[in-house]
C-alpha cells in the first residue's frame, strides 16, 4: 500500500487521543468491569453490595441450569424468544417487506414512491419515546385507535397488549424497522443495469421471474449483509420494553428486558453481568460471521 | 469500590452545589397521588424554613411515577451519590438498604446531638421502629396504616345485601357476596385483590399478605425463616384463582398491566368494583374530595369491612379478621452535604406547628402525640378496630426480594399460566436461592 500522510505521527496521535480516552473510560474498563462482576454475587441492595463474594462460575451455572432453563423467566426462556422474534421480526418481517416494497417500488410512478418511502422512513427515525407512546394508545383496549377502528368496521375488539403480548412487538419491530431493509435494497436494486431488465421486458418476463432470475441473484450480496445487520440488532433491541415492560408475566421478555429486570429491577448485579457477557458472546459470533462474509465478499467483487 | 464508583459519577452529574441548597423528593403531584402532601411542603414546609433559615432554597422533586420504580430511583440516586437530601421512604426498605451501605442512622450522619431533638419524646417506641433497624432510626415516619375491605354501599344495596350490616366472616362469604354483586351487574367486577408484579409492594401488602394472614400463618414461621412450601399459600393461591380465572370476579386485566392501580382505583370510583382491598391511603389520599379518583358523595357511597380469615378463628394469632401495617416517612440521604441543614429540615417537617399544618391538607392520625387526633369517623374507628388486629412485615434484609417472587407467583396464577401448585413450586426454587435452604421452611 502507498504511505503517504496528511499528519505527522505525533499530531495524528494527539488527535486520536481524547477519542481513545473517551472509548477507554466508557468501553473498555466497563467491559473488563462487566467480566469481573460476573464471577462475584454482587448486588445493589443487601449485604452482598459491601462484600460482594467471589463465586467463581455460578452466576453462569445458574443460567444454564437444566432443570429450569427453558422455565419462564429464566435464562432460557428469554433466549428461545428472542430467537423467535427475531425470526419473525427481523427476518421475515423486515428483510421480507422490506424486499417486496422495495421491488415494488422499482415500477411505481416516481410521486408514489417518493410518498411511501417517506412514509417508511418516518417510522424509522421517529424518537423510541415517541413511537412507544403512540403504539400504546393505537393498542390501548379501552380508547385504543385500532380498537376504534376494529369498532367502527363492525368487527370485534381485542386485547392486543394482554392476549398478544409476543405478536403486538413482532409487527411493532417490523413496522420500526422495514425502512432499513427497504432502503438497502432500494439502491442496491437501482445499481442493476436497466439494460438487463429492458432485454427481459423483451423477452416477456414476468415481474417475479425478472425478481427471480435478475433482481435477486444480482444483490446476494446486499441481502447477506442486511440479514445479519438487522439480526445484531434485533437481537439487542430494548424498545419492547416500552410497550409491554416484558410482560404480561415473561410472555414478552427477550434477552435485553431480561438482562435489565435481573440487573436493575432485582438488583442482582452479578447474574445480571453474567447474562450480559454471554450476550456479548453470541454478539461476538454474529459480528465476526459479518466480518468475514464481508471480508469473502470484497476481494471478488460479487456485488 | 463504592466510593470510586461515586466520584465518578458524581463528576458526571455534580451540580455546582451551594450548601445553602436543599432537596426534599417523595412520590406527591400536586393535583396527581399524595397531592396533599405536596402541597403541604410547597405551601407550608418550605415557605416556613426558607423564612427562618436566610439564604436557603428549598426544592420539591415530584415523582410522578410508581412505587417500584420509586424504590429504583432511590437504590441508584444513593449508590451513586446522587438523590434529594430528604427523601421519602417505604420504611420496609430500611434494611435492605441499611445492609448495603446506602442509609445510615441519623445519629451517625448529623451527630449525636440530633437524637436530643425535642421531637423523639413525641414518638412511640412502635412508631420509631417503623424507620429503624437494629434499634437506630435512619428517618421519621408519617404515620402507621390498616388495610380492610372498602365497599361501594350502593353497588352492595341494589344487590340486595345490607351495607351497614355487611361484614363478611369466611372467604366464602366474602365469594358469596361477590357472586351476589356479579349476578345483579354482570359487567362489574365485584371483588379485587391486588396480584401481580406491576403492582408490587401493594400486591404483596394489600393482596397476598391479608389472604396469607386469613390462614393462621405468615410470610415466615416463629423462627423467621420464609415459609415455602404449605397448605396456606395453596389456599390462598386457590382464593386467587377462584376470583380471577374460575368465577371471573375481579379485573384480572386491571393486575397485570402497568398502570393497573390506577385502573383498581377508576373501578371503585365508577361504582365497577364493590369490594377493594385496600389500606387507609386508599380514603385518605385517593378517594378524597378533589382527587382524581374522588367518589362522588362519599360518606354514602363508600363503606368499610374486616378482611376476614379463611374460617372464622383460623387467622392469624387464632384471630378472626386480620390486617396488616406499614409505614412511609422520610429518610436522610446519606451523601447529603449538609447533614446539619438537612435535619434541620426533618426536624421542622415533623415539628407539632407542621404537623398541626399537614392536618388541614390531610387528617391523619400523625406520629407525634402533641399534634391532636383528628375529629375524623372512619380514622378514629377503623384504627380503634384494626390496630390490635394487626402485624407488620419481617425486618428483614430478604425480605423485598422475597416479596418480588411472591408478586411474581400470584401473577402466574391470576394469568391463569400456572396452576397454585406450579407456582407454588417455582416461589420455592426462587425463595431457596434467595435466603439459602437453612432459611426455609416447608409445612407440607
Amino acid at each position: 500500500m502507498k504511505r503517504f500522510s496528511l499528519l505527522s505521527p505525533r499530531a495524528g496521535a494527539a488527535f486520536i487521543t481524547p477519542a481513545g480516552l473517551l472509548v477507554g473510560a466508557f468501553v473498555i474498563v466497563p467491559f473488563f468491569w462487566v467480566i469481573y462482576v460476573s464471577f462475584t454475587n454482587r448486588t445493589l441492595l443487601g449485604r452482598t453490595a459491601l462484600n460482594p463474594e467471589f463465586v467463581g462460575l455460578a452466576n453462569y451455572l445458574e443460567l444454564f441450569s437444566p432443570h429450569r432453563f427453558l422455565d419462564p423467566g429464566q435464562f432460557g426462556f428469554s433466549l428461545v424468544l428472542t430467537i423467535q422474534f427475531v425470526l419473525f421480526s427481523a427476518l421475515l418481517g423486515q428483510a421480507a417487506l422490506g424486499m417486496a416494497l422495495a421491488w415494488l417500488l422499482q415500477q411505481v410512478p416516481k410521486p408514489v414512491k417518493a410518498m411511501t418511502e417517506t412514509v417508511v422512513i418516518g417510522a424509522w427515525i421517529l424518537p423510541e419515546v415517541v413511537i412507544g407512546f403512540a403504539w400504546f394508545a393505537f393498542l390501548d383496549y379501552d380508547g385504543g385507535t385500532l380498537n376504534g377502528m376494529l369498532d367502527a368496521v363492525g368487527l370485534p375488539r381485542g386485547d392486543w397488549l394482554l392476549d398478544y403480548p409476543f405478536w403486538v412487538i413482532v409487527v411493532f419491530n417490523t413496522w420500526r424497522g422495514t425502512a432499513f431493509s427497504m432502503m438497502l435494497f432500494n439502491s442496491a436494486f437501482a445499481s442493476i443495469p436497466p439494460s438487463y431488465f429492458q432485454a427481459a421486458d423483451v423477452a416477456g418476463a414476468s415481474s417475479w421471474q425478472k425478481f427471480r432470475d435478475i433482481g435477486l441473484p444480482l444483490i446476494r450480496g446486499h441481502v447477506v449483509t442486511d440479514l445479519i445487520l438487522i439480526t445484531m440488532w434485533t437481537f439487542n433491541v430494548f424498545t419492547p420494553f416500552l410497550l409491554t415492560k416484558g410482560g404480561p408475566g415473561n410472555q414478552t421478555e427477550v434477552l435485553s428486558i431480561y438482562t435489565y429486570r435481573v440487573a436493575f429491577r432485582d438488583f442482582d448485579f452479578g447474574k445480571g453481568a453474567a447474562v450480559g457477557v454471554v450476550v456479548m458472546l453470541i454478539n461476538l459470533a454474529f459480528a465476526l460471521f459479518y466480518l468475514w462474509v464481508a471480508r469473502k465478499r470484497t476481494p471478488g467483487g460479487a456485488a | 469500590m463504592l466510593k470510586w464508583k461515586g466520584a465518578l459519577l458524581a463528576l458526571v452529574v455534580a451540580t455546582p452545589a451551594a450548601a445553602q441548597d436543599l432537596s426534599i423528593s417523595c412520590r406527591c403531584v400536586s393535583g396527581g397521588a399524595n397531592g396533599e402532601l405536596a402541597d403541604w411542603i410547597k405551601d407550608s414546609v418550605i415557605p416556613g424554613f426558607e423564612a427562618a433559615h436566610d439564604g436557603v432554597t428549598v426544592t420539591l422533586n415530584e415523582f410522578a411515577g410508581g412505587d417500584e420504580q420509586l424504590t429504583q430511583q432511590l437504590a441508584l440516586d444513593f449508590s451513586t451519590g446522587a438523590g434529594a437530601d430528604i427523601a421519602g421512604f417505604d420504611g420496609f426498605l430500611i434494611p435492605n438498604f441499611v445492609e448495603a451501605g446506602l442509609l445510615k442512622p441519623i445519629a451517625e450522619l448529623v451527630g449525636p446531638e440530633a437524637m436530643e431533638w425535642e421531637g423523639w419524646s413525641h414518638i412511640s417506641d412502635g412508631s420509631k421502629a417503623l424507620m429503624s433497624y437494629d434499634g437506630q432510626p435512619y428517618g421519621i415516619a408519617m404515620g402507621t396504616d390498616v388495610r380492610m375491605i372498602f365497599a361501594r354501599a350502593d353497588l352492595l344495596e341494589s344487590s340486595g345485601i345490607d351495607p351497614a350490616s355487611f361484614q363478611p366472616t369466611s372467604w366464602e362469604e366474602l365469594l358469596e357476596a361477590a357472586r351476589q354483586v356479579k349476578q345483579a351487574h354482570p359487567d362489574s367486577f365485584p371483588l379485587q385483590l391486588n396480584a401481580g408484579v406491576p403492582m408490587g409492594e401493594a400486591t404483596t401488602m394489600q393482596g397476598y399478605w391479608m389472604a396469607i394472614l386469613g390462614t393462621g400463618e405468615s410470610i415466615t414461621d416463629e423462627e423467621g425463616r420464609y415459609i415455602v412450601e404449605s397448605q396456606g399459600i395453596l389456599d390462598v393461591l386457590n382464593l386467587y384463582k377462584t376470583i380471577y380465572v374460575d368465577e371471573e370476579l375481579g379485573d384480572a386485566r386491571a393486575q397485570q398491566l402497568g398502570d393497573g392501580r390506577n385502573r383498581t382505583f377508576a373501578n371503585f370510583r365508577d361504582a365497577k368494583t364493590a369490594m377493594l382491598v385496600e389500606g387507609d391511603w386508599f380514603y385518605r389520599s385517593v378517594t378524597a374530595p378533589g382527587s382524581e379518583f374522588e367518589v362522588a358523595e362519599r360518606d354514602a357511597k363508600m363503606t368499610w369491612a374486616k378482611m376476614p380469615a379463611k374460617e372464622p378463628g383460623a387467622g392469624w394469632n387464632g384471630q378472626d379478621f386480620v390486617t396488616i401495617s406499614g409505614g412511609t416517612g422520610w429518610v436522610m440521604n446519606p451523601n447529603t452535604d449538609a447533614p446539619q441543614l438537612a435535619w434541620e429540615l426533618l426536624a421542622y417537617m415533623n415539628s407539632k406547628e407542621q404537623l398541626d399544618a399537614f392536618q388541614e391538607f390531610q387528617p391523619r392520625i400523625r406520629i407525634r402525640d402533641d399534634v391532636p387526633v383528628p375529629t375524623d369517623a372512619f380514622l378514629t374507628e377503623t384504627s380503634s378496630v384494626l390496630l390490635p388486629l394487626t402485624t407488620a412485615r419481617p425486618n428483614d434484609p430478604n425480605y423485598n426480594a422475597v416479596s418480588a417472587e411472591i408478586q411474581r407467583m400470584t401473577e402466574a396464577v391470576v394469568s391463569g399460566s400456572m396452576t397454585p401448585e406450579e407456582a407454588m413450586a417455582r416461589y420455592k426454587d426462587a425463595v431457596t436461592e434467595i435466603v439459602g435452604e437453612d432459611n426455609t421452611a416447608s409445612l407440607m
